[in-house]
């Protein structure tokens, strides 16, 4: 019992950093998170009392919400703010929108932000813990936390398990973060989408690459499906969404050719059709929606591990704690 | 926490319940349970994790072969509802919670713990079942009564009333956990469990 306690610190910015342990750590603190969601009353007092701020500066429903429910579930008070509608439209800067916030007294920060390192910036300035909820094309921790979730609720510990990561690797926040965390914990990773959408050089943070989507389905055990983000064809990434589709596409076609039962994961919003079909997303190896449900849990588990934490006060109060 | 002498810091254990003595006294806890229930209809434990849970079960057992009956049971990880969350920071969760099958309301629970000591466990439990629901009554219940509650709460079924001073720790030892069935005294105190 009095050995040093795991802490997350004071923010989560990324899974880039984060030891095995302390990732392990949010997976099993997950866990008995999930059962709150399933009782009659969905709610812990754990919370209580803390407000939290969800600043979300760029649009976003599952994400959004999915932090919110959570918050709630735990008792916390909750505002949003939307970039439209309030004063960063009149060119408010980020800090003083922050420190405005601060003045208010709030005690978290939930961030959604286009700019790569906003996140960062923000935790550095203000007493406040912050939760990254996605910021430009850097990272996106919960949602690589929750797939991370989901693979292991289906396929057992991630050590050694091949997962592929198909679809825009470059502009993707939720590809870097899955393959910080997945290389951490011991899986193997690869990306494979068409080379206009890789980074330049993926093979330096530990990934294969596949160049057919045929190959990635052979090779893997679990498939994270990324959206192809529209914008990316006006950018002129990809001719056109079609022929994204008859290259790029999981299809059950594909995925029957696979040796081995192959997991489906999307983070969403989907676009069927192109990036997935329909009858893989609402089929046997989709996992889309428990994607969903595990997500609350991740970010119970995230609201509660930073809510704590002030380490120093811990042994005195250990004494008095047993019983 | 003061410095110690170094002769003082390997704990000393001193006995205090042997396996055949927590079996008497959970013996006749069980029958106590029965009689202030009127017998078994509606009876639910629901041990708090970790040890409650290893009672709670001894004493389940206890009275399912007396009565010859089979009794509904849960369990109660009070982490999420400790008021002092802000001071000790997070603390892993061990077990979760565990909904007895048919719920807890219009029922006479048990609360099954191994040592009353602060009464905040206790409370934290009672706040987290009427988060569940309405049982018809709740009763507490423990292995070993230390004194030095800090909440007028009182167990209603008692193994053992033991007058102990702050810096000792009284440790039930269950054989799911500790590999054997007891109730010893810790002598100092930063000793590890």
């Amino acid at each position: 019992m009095s050995e040093e306690r795991l802490s997350l610190g004071k923010d989560l910015v990324g899974l880039e950093h984060l030891s095995a342990e302390q990732l392990q750590m949010i997976l099993d603190t997950a866990e008995p998170f999930k059962e709150i969601s399933e009782r009659r009353i969905k709610k812990v007092p754990v919370l209580r009392g803390k407000t939290i701020v969800n600043l979300f500066f760029e649009a976003s429903t599952r994400t959004r919400i999915s932090f919110e429910f959570a918050e709630k579930r735990l008792s916390a008070d909750t505002v949003n703010i939307s970039s439209s509608g309030s004063s960063v439209v009149k060119g408010e800067t980020l800090v003083d929108t922050a420190r405005n916030l601060e003045a208010m007294r709030i005690d978290m920060v939930v961030i959604r932000h286009g700019a790569s390192g906003a996140a960062r910036f923000l935790a550095e300035r203000i007493p406040s813990n912050v939760i990254n909820a996605g910021d430009g094309w850097h990272e996106h921790p919960t949602q690589g936390l929750l797939d991370l979730l989901t693979i292991r609720d289906h396929r057992g510990p991630l050590q050694g398990l091949k997962v592929c990561i198909v679809g825009d690797i470059l502009h993707s926040r939720v590809a870097r973060s899955n393959i910080y965390g997945l290389r951490t914990l011991g899986a193997e990773v690869a990306v494979c989408g068409p080379r206009t959408l890789m980074p330049p050089s993926p093979e330096e943070m530990g990934c294969t690459v596949f160049t057919h989507v045929e190959e990635a389905i052979e090779w893997a055990d679990v498939l994270n499906v990324l959206r192809l983000q529209l914008e990316r064809m006006e950018g002129g990434y990809v001719p056109s969404l079609r022929e994204y589709n008859r290259i790029w596409g999981v299809s059950s076609r594909r995925l029957e050719a696979a040796p081995r039962d192959i997991l489906v994961l999307h983070p969403g919003p989907m676009n069927r059709g192109v990036e997935i079909d329909s009858d893989v997303a609402d089929g046997d190896h989709s996992v889309i929606l428990n994607q969903v449900t595990n997500g609350v849990a991740v970010r119970m588990a995230v609201l509660y591990l930073l809510a704590g934490g002030q380490p120093e006060k811990a042994e005195a109060a250990k004494q008095g704690a047993e019983s | 926490m003061p410095l110690q002498p170094a002769f003082m810091t390997a704990p000393t254990r001193i006995h205090v319940m042997s396996e055949s003595e927590v079996r008497l006294a959970v013996a006749r806890m069980a029958r106590e349970i029965v009689e202030m229930n009127g017998g078994t209809d509606g009876l639910v434990l629901m041990g708090i994790h970790r040890r409650g849970t290893q009672i709670a079960a001894l004493i389940r057992q206890e009275i399912e072969e007396a009565e010859g009956v089979e009794l509904d049971a849960g369990s109660l990880d009070i982490t999420l509802y400790r008021d002092d969350l802000e001071v000790v920071g997070p603390i892993p969760i061990i077990g979760g919670s565990e909904l007895p099958t048919h719920g807890v309301d219009d029922r006479c629970v048990v609360i099954v713990d191994d040592v009353a000591y602060t009464g905040r466990t206790a409370r934290a439990a009672l706040n987290e079942l009427s988060d569940w629901g309405r049982p018809r009554r709740i009763l507490l219940c423990v292995l070993v009564d230390r004194g030095g509650r800090e909440l007028p709460i009182q167990p209603d079924v008692t193994g053992r009333a033991v007058q102990v001073l702050d810096r000792q720790r009284v440790e039930v030892l269950v054989p799911e956990v500790d590999g054997r069935l007891g109730v010893e005294l810790l002598q100092a105190d930063g000793g590890e469990s």
